[in-house]
């Protein structure tokens, strides 16, 4: 059972992965017995699963994501939000305000205004009706100040780093809050513009590259040196 | 569209039906239905024909000015191919400057007359440079049962057969009309075959239905001597393959053959 | 993205498209307009990626044709009625800047950019996942910056490229080539001139993995064995720039093979 490309090596979509009885994972599809990329990444092989890790790919919700979305539209039952995925996301009124509210005399505008960034949770997602979103939890809601990064949104995984371990460095070396979203949309905090600045110049490094190792050194080192360079002055 | 599950319902139906090479009105998978063919009916225009295929109805009127040349073809006529889906044709057309399906059907007709130099257009010279004819055809759809290209290439061919013009002479460069008129003349008699892909069979002549359900087309012009001088895939998001190309092109020799004659004939 | 101007035309071809003389597009020692032999193709580049706010874009040169491609979506489809429920749409727009062609062409469409729109959008369509994302849609902005014959082959290599770049899902990539008759031989790649004082033309669009043909379309005069040999010849240039794409698309993240996460 033929297996046409190693581990990690780089794909594109119409190429064949493999052949036989295999699993088609993420960013493939199998036909006739054939699995074939449908991304261009790179190629993984986990048992039976083969699967491609995209290098770009928009983002798809899944319930249980937190994203960060601008609110484009109000209507009288709730808000409509753009999370950066090929559907607009839903806000329910009902979700923020009192069971008992009333469209006519709540003042939606007045909670979330068109223009606003929130955090919220995605709650429900089907391809026939756009992602629901909720923002109930604690830490969701409106976001009053920071500074918005956009990521391609399979870099996610590498900023977060294995059990947080990256974006838990990036907070310690630059004291900024870090808010990822997982549709790319990443919200920074700091104590001053600098500090910004540098926590975004980490996150760029990273997604530039990503695909190499020790990667959370070398972002250290480069936050470390740049916070040098800013004192010193 | 309306909703797509009866589409899906349709769309199993003729399935199974063509599985086993049946069509839901009872035709082989290469039959043409019913064809009538009135020439002259619109006495205003210099030639004129009505076409029915099955329910498809198509009205074209050929209409002959004068005007000057293209700057890079000095000596020849021009032919121009005008395509409307009146909206009175079917509940899917509305109003309005012609949209693709105008477009693409008015120039696939105008590939098949052009290509086939069925109108030799260097008789319709005048002056080179000056002063020429100028071939209007106008495709008129007034019911759209399906396969509207092949109802419209023949409407047009024997629109054009009907084609009489005044004659003439040319006095001090301008045209001086003399009484009696003669026939367009034409070097070729283009007919066009239009094959539609449901599943893995190829069918000719479809009807709404079977448009509705088709993955693609493929259109198939052909001169009297078997030659090909337009091709056209379209109508859907589907694909043929090489063999699938090959069979159609055995078949639209048969195909075109045999309907040239329907239309020369009427 | 690199725009580099090639020479300008040669006297053989401006002589040959004044007199519209077949006889002069091969010579003797069959050897076309621009130096090329009946079945080569034009030299031809390709670069990915060349758009910042595009979610997807390519950029191709192909002899003298010069092809830009930008690609937004899927996203909600605009205007609501265009959406459909089962799927995405691709809406695509084949345009030719003024200044592509010998004598400036009006920026308004015409009714062959209406045409091409069209077939080029029929020839994508079969390669993307469209029931993926329904109700959305997937914008192609081809953009002919110059133009020299066979424009709509380009622009669906570069689309399909674009396509690629912006993560959408597609069974296989969509390559085009036309081949046609030129002075009584079958060549493959025609240029402007070949095409318009030769004899016929057959661009083809190919997905190579599931043998399937997302365009057709040919204008001339041919025999069913001549037409045959064409596709073939067609066929044949597909092969090869499918591979050039391939390259393309690849060479963009040649740097990138994962090295373990720590």
């Amino acid at each position: 059972m033929p297996l046409f490309y190693e581990k990690k090596q780089l794909v594109a979509p119409g190429d064949l992965l493999a052949e036989g009885d295999y699993v088609s994972g993420d960013s493939t599809y199998k036909e006739n017995g054939k699995i074939y990329a449908c991304r261009l990444g790179l190629v993984d092989y986990d048992g039976k699963r083969v699967h491609v890790v995209a290098l770009k790919a928009f983002y798809i919700p899944v319930p249980g994501d937190t994203v960060i979305g601008k609110v484009v539209e109000t209507m009288p039952s709730g808000w409509v939000i753009d999370i950066k995925a090929p559907h607009l996301g839903r806000l329910r009124a009902s979700d923020v305000v009192e069971r008992s509210f009333k469209p006519e005399t709540t003042d939606l505008p007045s909670i979330f205004d068109v223009g606003d960034l929130i955090i919220a949770n995605v709650v429900e997602y089907d391809r026939t009706r756009d992602p629901q979103l909720s923002v109930r939890e604690p830490g969701l809601g409106k976001i009053m100040r920071g500074q918005l990064v956009e990521v391609t949104p399979t870099k996610i995984p590498r900023i977060i780093g294995r059990q947080g371990s990256m974006v838990g460095m990036i907070k310690r070396e630059t004291g900024c809050q870090l808010t990822i979203g997982q549709n790319g949309l990443i919200l920074i905090s700091g104590r001053s513009p600098e500090d910004e600045r540098i926590a975004v110049m980490a996150i760029r490094k990273i997604e530039k590259e990503s695909h190499t190792s020790g990667l959370t050194d070398k972002v250290t080192e480069m936050i470390r040196k740049e916070r040098n360079a800013v004192e010193s002055k | 569209m309306t909703s797509s599950i009866v589409v899906n319902v349709k769309k199993k139906r003729i399935t199974e039906l063509l599985a086993s090479g049946k069509r839901t009105d009872g035709r082989g998978l290469t039959d043409y239905r019913e064809i009538q063919i009135e020439s002259g009916v619109i006495e205003r225009a210099e030639g004129s024909a009505r076409v029915r295929l099955g329910k498809t109805e198509v009205l074209v009127g050929v209409k002959i000015a004068t005007g000057s040349p293209f700057e890079d073809v000095p000596d020849k006529g021009v032919l121009t191919v005008n395509a409307e889906l009146v909206p009175l044709a079917s509940p899917s057309f509305e109003p309005g400057p012609p949209g693709e399906d105008a477009v693409e059907l008015a120039r696939v007709v105008d590939r098949g007359i052009r290509e086939s130099k069925a109108i030799d257009l260097e008789t319709l010279c005048v002056e080179p440079g000056k002063l020429v004819f100028v071939v209007f055809v106008d495709i008129y759809i007034l019911n759209h049962d399906g396969n509207l290209i092949d109802a419209s290439t023949m409407a047009a061919l024997a629109a054009l057969i009907n084609t009489k013009m005044f004659k003439y002479t040319v006095e001090e460069g301008k045209i001086v009309k003399k009484p009696g008129y003669t026939p367009l003349p034409m070097t070729d008699y283009p007919i066009s075959v239009t094959f539609a892909k449901i599943g893995n069979k190829l069918i000719l002549d479809t009807w709404l239905d079977e448009e509705q359900v088709m993955d693609a087309r493929l259109t198939m012009t052909m001169t009297k001597d078997g030659n090909i001088c337009a091709i056209q895939k379209g109508g859907g998001s589907g694909y043929f393959t090489k063999e699938e190309i090959v069979e159609a092109t055995k078949i639209a020799t048969e195909k075109t053959a045999e309907l040239r004659k329907i239309v020369v004939k009427s | 993205m690199q725009l580099k101007a090639n020479k300008k035309k040669t006297k053989r071809e401006r002589e040959t498209m004044t007199n519209k003389k077949t006889e002069t597009l091969i010579d003797k020692k069959g050897i076309r307009l621009d130096g090329r032999k009946v079945d080569e193709l034009r030299p031809v580049k390709m670069e990915v990626g060349v758009l910042p706010n595009a979610d997807g874009s390519a950029y191709l040169e192909q002899g003298r044709n010069k092809i830009l491609v930008g690609v937004y979506g899927p996203k909600e489809a605009h205007p609501r009625h265009i959406a459909r429920q089962d799927r995405a749409v691709i809406q695509c727009r084949y345009h030719m800047a003024p200044f592509s062609v010998d004598e400036r062409k009006s920026p308004a469409p015409s009714r062959r950019d209406v045409e091409l729109s069209k077939v080029i959008r029929e020839a994508l369509e079969p390669a993307v996942f469209l029931e993926y994302y329904p109700r959305t849609s997937i914008q192609v902005y081809i953009e002919i910056l110059q133009a020299d014959g066979g424009t709509r082959c380009a622009g669906i290599n570069t689309a399909a490229l674009a396509l690629a770049d912006a993560g959408i899902p597609m069974r296989d990539l969509v390559v085009a080539c036309a081949a046609g008759k030129v002075d009584g031989k079958l060549v493959v790649d025609l240029m402007d001139t070949e095409d318009k004082v030769g004899e016929a033309d057959v661009p083809v669009a190919f997905m190579p993995n599931l043998n399937a043909i997302t365009l057709l379309q040919m204008d001339g005069k041919l025999s069913p064995e001549e037409f045959e040999t064409a596709i073939n010849m067609a066929l044949d240039g597909c092969k090869q720039l499918y591979a050039v794409q391939k390259e393309a698309l690849k060479s963009k993240y040649v740097s990138v093979e994962e090295d373990k996460e720590e």
